[in-house]
Order: C-alpha cells, then structure tokens, then sequence
C-alpha cells in the first residue's frame, strides 16, 4: 500500500505537472481538493484518466469521485480494491 | 483621424531582451540550428497555480505582455490582440501524440484546451481580467502584422485607447523534427554572427514574444508612431521594389527619407534573394539592418524587428550587431521594415519619431 501511495504521488506530481512539489510535500491525508493541494475540476478529470490508464478503473459517477479523490489514502484504498491492472 | 504610438513593449527573445534597459547590450552567439529564448523568471510574473498549466509560449506571451503594461504604466488595456504562426504548438504536439499512442484512449483535457491558437491571448485576457476585444491572428509570418494592422485601424478610429499587440510563437520537438526533414531547417549548425554566410537553404528556427501597448496617445516616453503597415500574400522578387517605393510613395517618402532599412534575412540562400533586390537596389545608400540573426526565424519573428525599430528611435542608437552596412547617419526618424518567409507573406511597415 504504501508503494502505491507513493506511486499515486509522483503521478499526481507529474499528471498535474505540480512544478514545485515533491512526494514528501504531500501527506496521505491532505485533502486534493479545496484547502489541501487545492487541485481543480480540470485536475479531476486528468485523476479520472490516470485511473482508467494506469489501474484500469473506469469511474462513471461523478459523485463516486469526489470521495475517492479525497486524499492519498482514500485513492490508493479505493485502488486496492477496484483495480484491474 | 487619429495617430497611433508605441508606448511600451515588452519583449522575450535569444537575446537579454526581457530587460527594457538594456539594449542589446550583450549579444549571445549561438551555433546551432534550433534557438531557444532566454527565459526570465516566470514565477516573479506568473502565480504557481496558473503557470502549471501553461505551456512555454504562453508563459513567454503572458511574461512580455504584463512587462509591456509595467513599461506604459498601466494596469489594463482596452483590447488585446495577438499574432501567432503556429500556436500552442506543444499542446497541439503532445494531445495528438497522445492520441495516436493511447489508440485515441485515455485523452487528458489540459493540453487539449491549452492547444488552441487563441490559448495566450485568453491567458493573458485572464492575468489581466481584461474582458475587451480578444483576436487571434494566425496568418504565417503576417501574424504579428494582421494583428498591429486591426491594432492600428481601431485607434485611429478612437475605437479604443490603449491596445496590447504582439506576437508570440514556441518551438515545439515533432514540429522541429519535421521541418528538418523538409529542409525547412537550416541542416547545419551556424554561429549567428556568420548566419548571412552559411550559403545553405533553410532557416535558424527559433521563438519569442514581442508585445506593445499601442495608444492613440503619445506620452513623454513613447517610443515611435506607427505610420503605416502593407501586407501582401504574394510577389514575385522583380516586384519588390516597386511595391517598397509605392508603399513609401503612398506615405508621402522617398527611398531618401528613410533612415533605416530593417529586413527579416534569416540566411536561406533560396530567399533571401528578396531581401538582396532591396538593399543592392534603391536602399544601397540607406542604413540596413537585420536582426534574425540574434532572434532566429519564427512565424511571428517580424515583431523582434518591430521591437527593434521602436528600441533604435527612441534610444537614436544602432547597435553594431546588428548592422548590415555602414551608412552614416545623424539621427534616426524614420524606419522601414520589410519581411516575408520563403518567399510569402510580405510586409512593409513604417515607424518615425514622435
């Protein structure tokens, strides 16, 4: 688990191209959106394809989203459990 | 019908140009084919959050533009309206790449929307919460001159006051590749200062953003009026003359009025034959300057020459870089411009002292 957090992280790093960010600078907990990283709707789109390309996890509700975009630990749980590659 | 001035520029290029007291005072000499500019600090310019999406010529277009509003005194302008060959040539490069590796899956929306032409003059409508007129032109190398000439005829009309025009182009890798291959690309390595004598076809590629706040109003620290501006999409080398001495004759001058004589060689021995009819004909006693050597050739490379002329009158000084010839002269007030790209897209435009 903790490997793919870290993966998560130099992905969401680069995917998002978060210039001035290294992996330690985010904490499994911080929150993605909003007052954490501050990350946009855009972002959230780029996260939904990063899923879908890397995990092979394909999201369809929008809602479903917004919970497993939460955090470091929310995406590499939800990950685990859903993933086909 | 009202004049029009340059009153500030702002200018990103091969060259230290982003400082707007220096004046080519040290030239950078380069050998190679492909030049890249010299970037300024883009986060003193840009926030973080908004700069991680934009690709370089954004960031050059965004930079020149707030250094062209710093350099009028002003926080907004009217309209703003832009130039570019090529675009967000990066964007356009890295969104179709990702289509054809994906197998037209898995396509990410950043570089899609970034990839459009109009993408820096929405950037910088954004920067500056300017919510005027916003025009792209994307015309080869009358880019930068379709804008300055919308620009003009707007403020000459008092349709608006204060308009912010440039030019602004990026150099992406697949396009480089490509105009490599088709010899588009000088296929050699040159030093600047010898660019004239490489006697090989193709061009220097390059990029840069020159921007100008142009104003139907003169201040103490305008640097020139724009006189006039003539595209043509088309001539032939035996008609380049005569559409020079009509464009001077349509301005009321003669050949010896004219101080300087700035041309766009950037090196290719099958084009730059334009350029010879002008300086071995009726401008031979004219000043002649060229300046693609420091910036490169780029769609909308015309606007260093542009940022050039405004720099030479209101500083009356020549830097010695970038002459062609040796004409003595006691003051600079009135400077011709003249450029095309392989053998298209011609433009005469016309600045004297204000």
């Amino acid at each position: 688990m903790d490997a793919l957090k870290q993966e998560l992280k130099e992905n969401i790093i680069e995917q998002l191209n978060l210039e001035d960010m290294s992996p330690e600078d985010i904490a499994n907990d911080d929150m993605l959106f909003g007052d954490g990283l501050g990350l946009d709707s855009i972002d959230a789109l780029e996260l939904i394809v990063m899923l879908d390309k890397s995990y092979g996890i394909k999201l369809t509700d929008p809602k479903e989203g917004r919970a497993i975009f939460e955090s470091i630990d929310t995406m590499a749980a939800y990950i685990t459990e859903h993933r086909t590659k | 019908m009202k004049q029009v001035y340059i009153n500030s520029i702002g200018s990103i290029s091969g060259q230290k140009t982003f400082d707007n007291n220096e004046f080519l005072n040290d030239i950078v000499d380069y050998e190679d084919n492909v030049i890249s500019v010299i970037d300024p600090i883009y986060k003193d310019y840009i926030p973080p959050a908004a700069a991680r999406r934009m690709a370089k010529g954004i960031k050059m277009g965004v930079v020149a533009s707030k250094i062209a509003l710093q350099d009028a005194g002003l926080e907004n302008v009217d309209a703003i309206i832009t130039g570019t060959g090529m675009g967000c040539v990066r964007d356009s490069e890295k969104f179709v790449s990702a289509i054809i590796d994906n197998d037209e899956q898995y396509l990410t929306p950043t570089s899609f929307i970034q990839s459009t032409h109009n993408t820096v003059g929405g950037q910088i409508a954004l920067e500056l919460q300017c919510k005027g007129y916003n025009f792209t032109y994307v015309h080869g190398s009358n880019s930068f001159e379709s804008a300055l000439l919308d620009a003009k005829l707007q403020l000459e009309n008092n349709e608006e006051h204060n308009i912010l025009v440039g030019g602004v182009d990026e150099l992406g890798d697949h396009t480089v590749t490509i105009h490599k291959l088709i010899n588009h690309i000088k296929p050699h390595a040159v030093k600047s200062s010898e660019l004239l004598k490489s006697n090989s076809v193709g061009a220097v590629f390059a990029e840069g953003a020159n921007f100008f706040v142009l104003s139907n109003e003169k201040q103490a620290s305008s640097y020139a009026e724009v006189t006039a501006v003539k595209l043509f999409n088309t001539l032939t080398k035996a008609e380049i003359t005569k559409a020079a001495t009509d464009f001077l004759a349509e301005n009321n001058l003669e050949v010896s009025d004219i101080d300087i004589l700035i041309l766009g060689n950037n090196g290719d021995i099958e084009h730059d034959g334009y350029y010879h009819e002008l300086q071995s004909g009726p401008f031979k006693n004219t000043q002649q300057v060229y300046y693609k050597h420091l910036c490169g050739e780029f769609n909308t490379a015309s606007s260093f020459g542009f940022w050039l002329a405004s720099k030479i009158i209101k500083t009356q000084s020549l830097p010695e870089s970038v002459k062609l010839n040796n004409i003595k002269q006691a003051s600079f007030k009135t400077i011709l411009l003249y450029n095309q790209y392989r053998g298209e897209n011609h433009s005469f435009t016309l600045l004297k002292q204000c």
